[in-house]
């Protein structure tokens, strides 16, 4: 009964790459993967654990997922609706100092795995 | 001694001219209190000082426990953390842990003479946490639970805070300094104090009688009570259901239930709740009818906490800032969530701007101003509650239109998301009194009012009857 947010079972799909949302997640308890689907095949991205978050892009762009979420245990999840981030960053920017952090650690892996690959071409 | 006039215009005496009131490295804070206000100020302070790379202490005051169960180690609320609160706290990257949380809230019982109505969050998802501010109730079992209170102040001391386990009992302003002085006769001088006491403290009342200039926060006498039932029976009869109580009791102006693990919390706020009023509550059918057999039983631990009706004026002078309840506030609702927000733009301006009374006037005192405007839209609300209160056709129009609201999946839950967002705390007063404008929100309301108030119509009795998605009892 304790415990905040909602509870999903080790395999479920949280969202795909690809839909529409508005909202991001926080992960409470458990694990996801995000996987990039590209021809009928899936890349893992990376794994997110306890007070990591995903799908925050949506909260700025109205672009579809990039990737699809899934859950590799049972997992309980806590989404952030759009209109209250963006009602908090109006009121205190710095609201989105984690994000922007988070970000920018997730463009500079990026960078460094496009650098490796450009290598090993 | 407390110097109230001077400590808090700061007038006299004045601050050394030519030194400039900003924090530099090696720079001592004094924060007064370790409720959530304190201990979010601490946490968030440290935290945007650690960014900027400045090094400054922070001495936490507070000599309550919160290991202690009962009234000792609790700062006495009913324990809603908000849904709005919980989501930005988890922005931040705090997470309240499920030893933390003794029940996620999925949804809001209305209960009145004319029926009642669940209210469930559309997501079917828990974003409310049901915490103890304390170790739990006095008398209570030892818990595998953790105060919140307590939580947050852990999360201040992993950021660098110290903890000192002493009563303050005056404050003086120095040429570049204030002096905090203890229960103990021990003093100490820091280049900032942040007042974090909450209403239930001499220490605001002092600053208030000894100045003309201040006046301290307005309060009012509230209830608190927790029965035990056990979590089974919880389970079964309230769920991860919130009850709420709209009464005609005069002075009442928000009653719930809020179940927690094995205990049910009994929180009353109004105008001064005294035993008259909680008797006329415990006798009301609505109430009895929660309880198993219709019994009231006897409750494990009370309190009559005071509650701030209205800010204190002014709330910062030259090094010292009143931030959570001792300052500003939302009335009736969201507390905790106040004491986020103030605590965090008292932060933001001592380590961006700076610690005159200037910095605060500038970058501090604004939202003050916003949650003290929002609190009187928020007045006028309880006002329209009030009449709610007193006429049954209004309550049988509100139910019907939620009830309705309830049963439909796609259409927009206009009353529902206006009574969840009054209840819940979680939208702020004006924003929740824009929404009641809405041509649509009139019109639906105006039609339920006829609907249910004509001979048969559909709220006219009470049938406790469970219908369609049995959410719905009318
Ligand atoms: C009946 C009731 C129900 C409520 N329900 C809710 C709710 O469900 N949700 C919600 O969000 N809000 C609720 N509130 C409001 C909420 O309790 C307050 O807004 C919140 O506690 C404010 O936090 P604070 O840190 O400013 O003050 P407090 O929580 O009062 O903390 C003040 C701290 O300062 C310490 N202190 C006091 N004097 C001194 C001193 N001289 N020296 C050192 N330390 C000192 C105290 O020991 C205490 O730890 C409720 C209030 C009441 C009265």
């Amino acid at each position: 009964m304790a415990g905040l947010g909602k509870e999903y079972k080790s395999g479920e799909v949280i969202f795909r790459q690809g839909d529409t949302g508005s909202c991001m997640f926080v992960i409470q308890d458990g694990e996801v993967e995000a996987i990039a689907e590209s021809d009928g095949r899936e890349f893992r991205l990376r794994r997110m654990g306890p007070n990591d978050f995903f799908g925050e892009m949506a909260l700025f762009e109205k672009e579809t997922r990039t990737a699809t979420i899934r859950t590799t245990k049972p997992t309980r999840i806590l989404s952030i609706d759009k209109k209250n981030f963006l009602g908090g960053i109006h009121e205190d920017p710095s609201l989105a100092f984690r994000i922007v952090q988070t970000m920018s650690h997730r463009i500079r892996d990026l960078t460094d795995r496009l650098a490796r690959y450009e290598q090993q071409k | 001694m407390v110097e109230g006039l001077e400590l808090l215009t700061g007038k006299a005496p004045k601050p050394h001219k030519g030194k400039a009131m900003t924090l530099g490295d090696g720079s001592r804070v004094a924060v007064i209190g370790a409720g959530p206000a304190g201990s979010m100020f601490s946490y968030f302070f440290l935290s945007m000082a650690e960014t900027i790379g400045l090094d400054v202490n922070v001495d936490i005051f507070e000599p309550r426990g919160f290991c202690h169960r009962g009234p000792a180690g609790c700062n006495h609320c009913g324990g809603i953390v908000s849904e709005s609160l919980v989501q930005r706290l988890a922005t931040e990257g705090i997470r309240l842990p499920d030893c933390v949380v003794q029940r996620g809230i999925e949804s809001y019982t209305l209960h009145m003479d004319v029926g009642d109505v669940e209210i469930a969050t559309p997501l079917m998802e828990k974003r409310i946490a049901a915490i103890y501010r304390g170790n739990g109730p006095r008398s209570s079992e030892p818990l595998d639970t953790h105060s919140f209170d307590g939580y947050l102040l852990d999360l201040a001391k992993q950021k660098g805070a110290r903890v000192i386990p002493r009563l303050v009992t005056g404050l003086r302003r120095e040429k570049d300094s204030m002096t905090v002085q203890c229960a103990d006769q021990s003093s100490d001088t820091y280049e900032l104090a942040v007042v974090a006491t909450g209403v239930n403290s001499r220490l605001t009342e002092m600053l208030g009688n000894e100045s003309g200039e201040f006046t301290h926060p307005d309060r009012t006498k509230t209830f608190i009570c927790e029965f035990h039932l056990g979590r089974k029976l919880i389970r079964e009869t309230f769920g991860p259901s919130m009850h709420v109580f709209l009464l005609d009791i005069p002075r009442l102006e928000f009653a719930a239930l809020i179940p927690k693990g094995d205990y049910v919390t009994l929180c009353l706020l109004g105008e001064d709740i005294d035993e008259a009023l909680i008797d006329k509550f415990f006798s009301a059918r609505e109430v009895r009818e929660r309880f198993p057999d219709g019994v009231i039983p006897g409750h494990v631990c009370h309190c009559y906490p005071r509650i701030n009706i209205r800010e204190a004026t002014p709330v910062y002078g030259d090094r010292l800032v009143l931030i959570g309840d001792s300052g500003t506030t939302r009335l009736f609702k969201d507390g905790i969530g106040a004491a986020y927000r103030t605590s965090k733009a008292a932060a933001k301006t001592a380590v961006f701007h700076g610690v005159s009374a200037e910095d605060f006037k500038n970058y501090y005192a604004p939202l003050c101003r916003k949650i003290s405007n929002d609190n009187r839209v928020g007045k006028f609300v309880f006002s329209v509650a009030t009449v709610v209160q007193k006429a049954r056709f209004a309550r049988r129009g509100i139910l019907s239109m939620t009830a309705t609201e309830q049963q439909q999946v796609d259409s927009p839950r206009r009353m529902s998301g206006v009574l969840w967002d009054l209840f819940s705390g979680s939208a702020s007063y004006t924003d929740v009194f824009i929404r009641t404008l809405h041509p649509a929100y009139v019109g639906n309301l105006l039609r339920n009012l006829v609907a249910a108030n004509l001979p048969g119509g559909r709220s006219r009795d009470r049938r406790n009857a469970d219908e369609g998605n049995g959410r719905v009892r009318h």
